[in-house]
């Protein structure tokens, strides 16, 4: 029959290591399939001066699959594991995978410092709404009215937007978007790795066996059509007036991309100021 | 060498940036903040880098990143810092990953009395993270073994691939002493792979000390670093025969250099009948204590622990042979002298001098606690 294809991005793959362990119709592999499609736009990033780190939760999981120098870190913890190797080897290109429970609930104190001191790093948040490795308990990013474990009567409080917070607390580059939009997925996070400072994305994904299942949202592909029929590009949702976005719409696109001084770069600067010698 | 006027706190400091440590994350908290000014003044000047971080967690999260990324690194906090710590102590502990956290005790428990002096960490150092895991902790008694004993905690740190505990109390760290420092130390350098990637390099697999030779990243050896139980290739294996080996391996790799890492001092104890154990800046008051009764011409010595953990069981076993007893000085309600009784094995008498009253002890104190000892109204 046919011959096995290979993709060019496969490489980046720690083959031995597949399948993963994500569940049948999971939006997690697509996502980790955007970064490596990204990386490999970048000719100056390779196996050996990158690296990915990641907390705790499904997301996390995919820094073992990925074959570079990875870390899968403590919950919540990716970005002060970050921090202290990019402080450490500024020449190394930092990426970190994370999930709407691990940057926004246990890590979201390192989030809103992170983004503040501007470190060089690309984030990509894998948000299913959910905690799906410890069976589907609700985390800050569940839409509010939506069900899990430990909301069985739906989610009364209103969700965290990562973007705006990102933005607020001074991240330099802010964008979205959806596994179904494989596509723009790879590239809002290639412009996210062009940002020399803290990069962050959010990557819708589809949780079809604790999130889907819960709220009734059908098949992985029904997760995705809605992402189809509700996403709007950036362009088109700023025309939009007020009563236009209504429902679950929401944007996708690149919301941010700006400079500002990067910290290890400040602090090479200050080491120079002072007469230290930089090492 | 030049005689200088210092801290405990800014020893601690020197002395991690003469054992190497380029790399140091803390957050603000009293008694041991002077750590970190210092190491924020001095470690841009050679060429190392400083960072107050939002909390306790993420300072510990990023000392064990930039080691990973092969930086010598440290972090210092005392008693509420370091119960926030905990997790990740046990994740440096499993992942193998060198660094030197500081406690600079404080009366607990919670915010307690933050200014005042206490040695109410030592089993929180040793059981404080979960599950099981060898720790090495060490206990400075004076501003000048404060440096010595930081460059040994860094040096430990690296040579185990695991993470020290310098566990200083608030009388050391706020101490301030003549030193004469020297001009340079005995340096365990990062451990590097023996293998390429060609040759079949296993990051976790052990060299014949029982240590792997875990590369730094940014090397092109593409490892996997995980707080999961793995195996030697450092990816996460869901099997018993796995677990059970790790988890002895990490006790083994320390276990088996037995004493060599147990360092402890004896004073007045070649004819003694009674001994005082001691730690840290509770032993500066033992000995005075030992001098004051050897005037009275009382046979009374002491034993200082330096190393706390792993326990100084043979150093015990010895003196609990020779002695009729033995008082346990500790700045709080009894902890390191159930780790004496066990060791004394019933061979003497071993009673509790326990304080924990925000003040440090006076000599009488002590030489009280040795003579109802000696009286025989001793609590056993």
């Amino acid at each position: 029959m046919s011959e096995e294809i290979k993709r060019s991005y496969e490489k980046y793959f720690r083959e031995h290591r597949l399948p993963h362990l994500w569940c049948p119709g999971c939006g997690n592999g697509i996502a980790m399939k955007a970064i490596v499609m990204a990386i490999e736009k970048h000719p100056e990033l390779n196996k050996d001066n990158t690296v990915i780190i990641s907390g705790i939760g499904c997301s996390s999981r995919a820094s073992g699959y990925m074959d570079f120098d990875t870390l899968h870190t403590a919950h919540g913890r990716a970005l002060p594991f970050a921090t202290g190797i990019k402080l450490a080897r500024p020449d190394l290109k930092v990426i970190v995978i994370t999930g709407d429970g691990d940057c926004t609930a246990i890590g979201g104190n390192h989030f809103i410092h992170t983004c503040r001191r501007n470190h060089d790093l690309t984030v990509i948040l894998f948000n299913n709404n959910i905690y799906g490795m410890t069976g589907g308990q609700t985390s800050p990013m569940t839409p509010k009215g939506k069900k899990a474990t430990t909301t069985p009567y739906g989610a009364i409080a209103q969700p965290l937007d990562p973007s705006a917070l990102a933005k607020a607390a001074g991240a330099t580059f802010v964008g979205r978007s959806t596994a179904y939009h494989v596509q723009h997925l790879a590239s809002v996070i290639e412009q996210g790795l062009n940002n020399h400072g803290f990069a962050f994305v959010e990557a819708i994904v589809q949780c079809p066996t604790s999130y889907g299942r819960k709220n009734k949202l059908g098949s992985p592909a029904d997760m995705m059509k809605w992402m189809r029929d509700n996403a709007v590009m950036k362009a088109a949702w700023d025309k939009m007036s007020d009563e236009e976005k209504t429902g679950e719409k929401f944007p996708i696109g690149v919301f941010l991309d700006t400079r500002a001084e990067e910290y290890g770069d400040m602090y090479s600067k200050l080491i120079d100021r002072i007469g230290g010698k930089n090492q | 060498m030049k005689a200088r006027l210092m801290q405990g706190n800014e020893a601690c400091a020197e002395g991690a940036i003469a054992a190497g440590v380029r790399f140091f994350a803390g957050y603000p908290i009293t008694p041991s903040t002077e750590i970190a000014e210092t190491m924020a003044r001095m470690l841009p000047l050679c060429g190392g880098k400083f960072l107050q971080m939002e909390d306790e967690i993420a300072s510990m999260g990023a000392i064990l990143g930039a080691s990973l990324a092969g930086v010598k690194s440290m972090d210092a906090t005392s008693g509420p810092g370091f119960s926030l710590k905990q997790e990740l102590i046990g994740y440096g502990a499993v992942a193998e990953i060198p660094c030197v956290l500081v406690n600079v005790q404080r009366v607990g428990p919670s915010t307690g009395q933050p200014t005042a002096p206490s040695q109410g960490d030592v089993m929180q150092v040793r059981w404080g993270t979960h599950g099981d895991h060898p720790i090495i902790a060490l206990s400075p008694w004076s501003v000048r073994e404060t440096y010595d004993a930081t460059v040994m905690a860094v040096n430990y740190s690296e040579r185990f691939r695991t993470p020290v505990i310098l566990l200083m109390d608030e009388i050391v760290g706020h101490l301030r002493e003549r030193v004469e420092l020297p001009d340079s130390v005995e340096i365990y350098p990062r451990r590097q792979p023996k293998k390429t990637r060609a040759e079949g390099y296993q990051p976790y697999e052990p060299d014949e000390d029982l240590v792997p030779n875990i590369a730094d990243f940014g090397k092109g050896y593409h490892i996997h670093v995980t707080g999961l139980i793995h195996d030697e290739t450092g990816f996460p294996v869901g099997s018993p025969e796995v677990t059970e080996k790790s988890i002895r391996r990490l006790h083994e790799k320390i276990a088996r250099v037995g004493e060599e890492i147990i360092h402890t001092y004896e004073y007045c104890m070649e004819d003694a009948e009674y001994a005082v154990v001691a730690f840290g800046g509770t032993a500066r008051t033992a000995y005075e204590t030992v001098r004051r009764m050897r005037e009275q011409g009382k046979k009374v010595g002491m034993l200082r622990l330096m190393t706390i953990w792993p326990f100084a069981d043979a150093a015990i076993k010895r003196v609990a042979k020779k002695v009729k007893g033995i008082v346990v000085a500790e700045l709080n309600y009894g902890q390191i002298v159930h780790e004496v009784r066990r060791a004394a094995e019933g061979r003497c008498e071993v009673a509790l001098c326990g304080k924990y009253n925000m003040k440090a002890f006076e000599p009488e104190e002590i030489e009280e606690a040795v003579k109802a000892m000696m009286e025989g109204g001793a609590n056993k």
